[in-house]
């Protein structure tokens, strides 16, 4: 296959860009913002806790409904237990939201819950939120997903 | 709430610009673009999901049942009224009416049945969680067959009793049960079986609920087949010109690409068996139809829902109906959308068949109009007539194969020459 050099490394650096944060102009396919933080594991917004999150299984895929697990620490870095969490999220670009409501159906213990219900039906950016209800009092937190 | 106008902008400059590029080049593909070109094939199509509430889902002598039934027009008000009245064999089990017509008229489009035993939720609204509680609406609608849950169960023991005991175990006493009663719009039916008692009502209504199960291990036998799009494919020309034309391939980085049309007609079966609202208008002459908005309340109240009595599954087995979400904007004429696999012979569109051809469909999703209710995901695209040609182009490769390109697919010489004799 042969097309011209600039074109080939634009396409080749293409993977790239998209797990890293996606690109605007230079690819057809997503135009997801460039500055998305893309981590798995940030502190609040108000910085009461920190809070992680991971798929059950790998790899998170458009279609099939799957489970998360949520980790929470507090301010000194110990497990959170007993907080009452919900979620919300949805594509910023497409204005709609999660096409299922997910919850927290377990508390794991070790500051880990699981939640169930978690579907993505689209490619491109979505936004998982959390709000977490604890000792501190309640703060929340958007994790940037790129599928 | 997630609307961010600046994007509209955004989204018509690069859609006029990046227009304009697929049309003058024909770039190379990177590995993550053949990856999304490789998730549309059927190769990329999981294996049949498995259906916990229907504990017959994958019995063949279930199956030869349900087909059995499915072409039964006794199973009617009049005797002339089988599920394949409407979703006709020959035409990718539809109709090609804009609305179905059994006993009466519907107030929705057929839709086909090929793959369907992949979505969590059936029919445009999703009212129903899985195919053998979708099988038995129309049974009790007046519009469609008519029938009733008695006459149902009478027929099953005098027609089908050794079939039915083979895979359903022996059925109930029937003696003595009026030959029509069951929860129907018919007030002297739904009287005679509001005058049953209970558990003479649920033997009748585990007949139904197992008729139902007999048609859902019918449907699941029935599949997406091959088409021009998935032996491209296939190809070893892939992602080059043979199977398809330049002109399909254009149309189908535009369906990924500034057409967004992937973003609900995704994966294998090109739908992401979701509910989306995009303004298509009001069919004129029928009530206000609010799609999955109505939908998700009548599946959570639904007797035959996986949660339900009559369903096999344990309700650790129901994610989707748990977590379904239940309200809000997002599902106001909210519909889902269809698979594409043979979309382009299988006119007219939309719920209720209110788009006639596929060139007005795309028209209709280039200028993305105000819904009648609820709010429009689509926004207005930069779509030039040759474009739209394009992606209508490329929608014709998802036709089933016919024999004489199948046999050139299969052919033992994988040559470029004979692929791309095979497009004249």
């Amino acid at each position: 296959m042969t097309f011209p050099t600039s074109r080939r490394a634009l396409l080749l650096g293409l993977p790239a860009l998209l797990l890293a944060a996606g690109t605007a102009g230079a690819a057809w396919m997503m135009r997801v913002p460039s500055d998305l933080d893309l981590s798995r594991e940030k502190a609040t917004e108000a910085g009461l806790y920190m809070a992680a999150v991971a798929p059950v299984e790998e790899p998170v895929t458009v279609g099939p409904m799957h489970a998360w697990t949520v980790t929470l620490t507090d301010r000194d870095g110990a497990p959170l237990d007993g907080a009452r969490i919900t979620v919300d999220g949805g594509m910023p670009q497409h204005g709609h939201g999660l096409p299922t409501s997910p919850a927290v159906t377990q508390d794991l213990g070790g500051g880990r819950y699981l939640i169930e219900g978690m579907k993505f039906n689209m490619p491109g950016w979505w936004e998982l939120d959390l709000s977490i209800e604890g000792p501190a009092g309640t703060d929340s937190v958007t994790f940037d997903l790129v599928l | 709430m997630r609307r961010l106008p600046v994007l509209l902008a955004t989204v018509l400059v690069l859609g006029a610009a990046g227009g304009g590029l697929h049309v003058a080049v024909q770039p190379g593909w990177s590995e993550v673009e053949l990856a999304q070109v490789r998730s549309l094939s059927l190769e990329a199509l999981p294996p049949l999901p498995a259906d916990p509430s229907n504990r017959v889902a994958d019995d063949p002598r279930a199956a030869e049942l349900g087909r059995a039934l499915f072409f039964d027009t006794r199973l009617s008000a009049n005797g002339e009224v089988a599920c394949a009245t409407c979703h006709l064999p020959d035409r990718q089990f539809q109709d090609d009416l804009p609305l179905g017509h059994g006993i009466g008229q519907t107030g929705r489009r057929t839709m086909p049945i090929a793959g369907m035993a992949y979505a969590p939720f059936l029919f445009w609204d999703g009212r129903k969680d899985s195919l053998w509680s979708q099988a038995l609406g129309p049974l009790e609608s007046a519009v469609e067959h008519g029938g009733d849950r008695t006459q149902y169960a009478h027929l099953v023991a005098e027609r089908y009793a050794t079939e039915y005991e083979a895979v359903f175990g022996p059925l109930p006493d029937l003696t003595m049960l009026p030959p029509h009663a069951g929860p129907v719009a018919d007030p002297v039916v739904a009287a005679a079986w509001e005058a049953l008692p209970e558990d003479r009502r649920e033997a009748v209504t585990t007949v139904f609920a197992d008729m139902g199960k007999a048609i859902a291990a019918y449907e699941r036998t029935i599949l997406p087949s091959e088409t021009r799009f998935d032996a491209w494919v296939a190809s070893d020309a892939f992602p080059k010109a043979g199977l398809l034309s330049e002109d399909e391939i254009a149309g189908l980085r535009l369906f990924l690409g500034e057409g967004e049309c992937v973003n609900c007609h995704n994966g294998p079966l090109l739908t992401d068996n979701h509910f989306h609202n995009t303004g298509v208008p009001a069919a004129p002459g029928l009530p206000e139809d609010q799609g999955r908005a109505a939908g998700a309340r009548l599946v959570r109240e639904d007797p035959f829902n996986c949660l339900g009595p009559f369903s096999d599954a344990r309700p650790e087995q129901c994610g989707e109906l748990r977590f379904l979400a239940p309200d809000g904007e997002d599902l106001v004429r909210a519909f889902k959308p269809p698979s594409l696999r043979g979309v382009a012979s299988r006119a007219p569109y939309m719920h209720a068949g209110q788009i006639g051809t596929l060139d007005e469909v795309l028209a209709h999703y280039a200028s993305a109009p105000a819904a009648p209710e609820g709010h429009t995901e689509l926004r207005p695209k930069a779509l030039s007539a040759e474009e739209r040609a394009q992606i209508i182009a490329f929608l014709g490769t998802l036709e089933p194969l016919t024999p004489d390109v199948k046999r050139l697919a299969e052919a033992p010489s994988r040559s470029a020459a004979l692929r791309e004799r095979s497009l004249d």
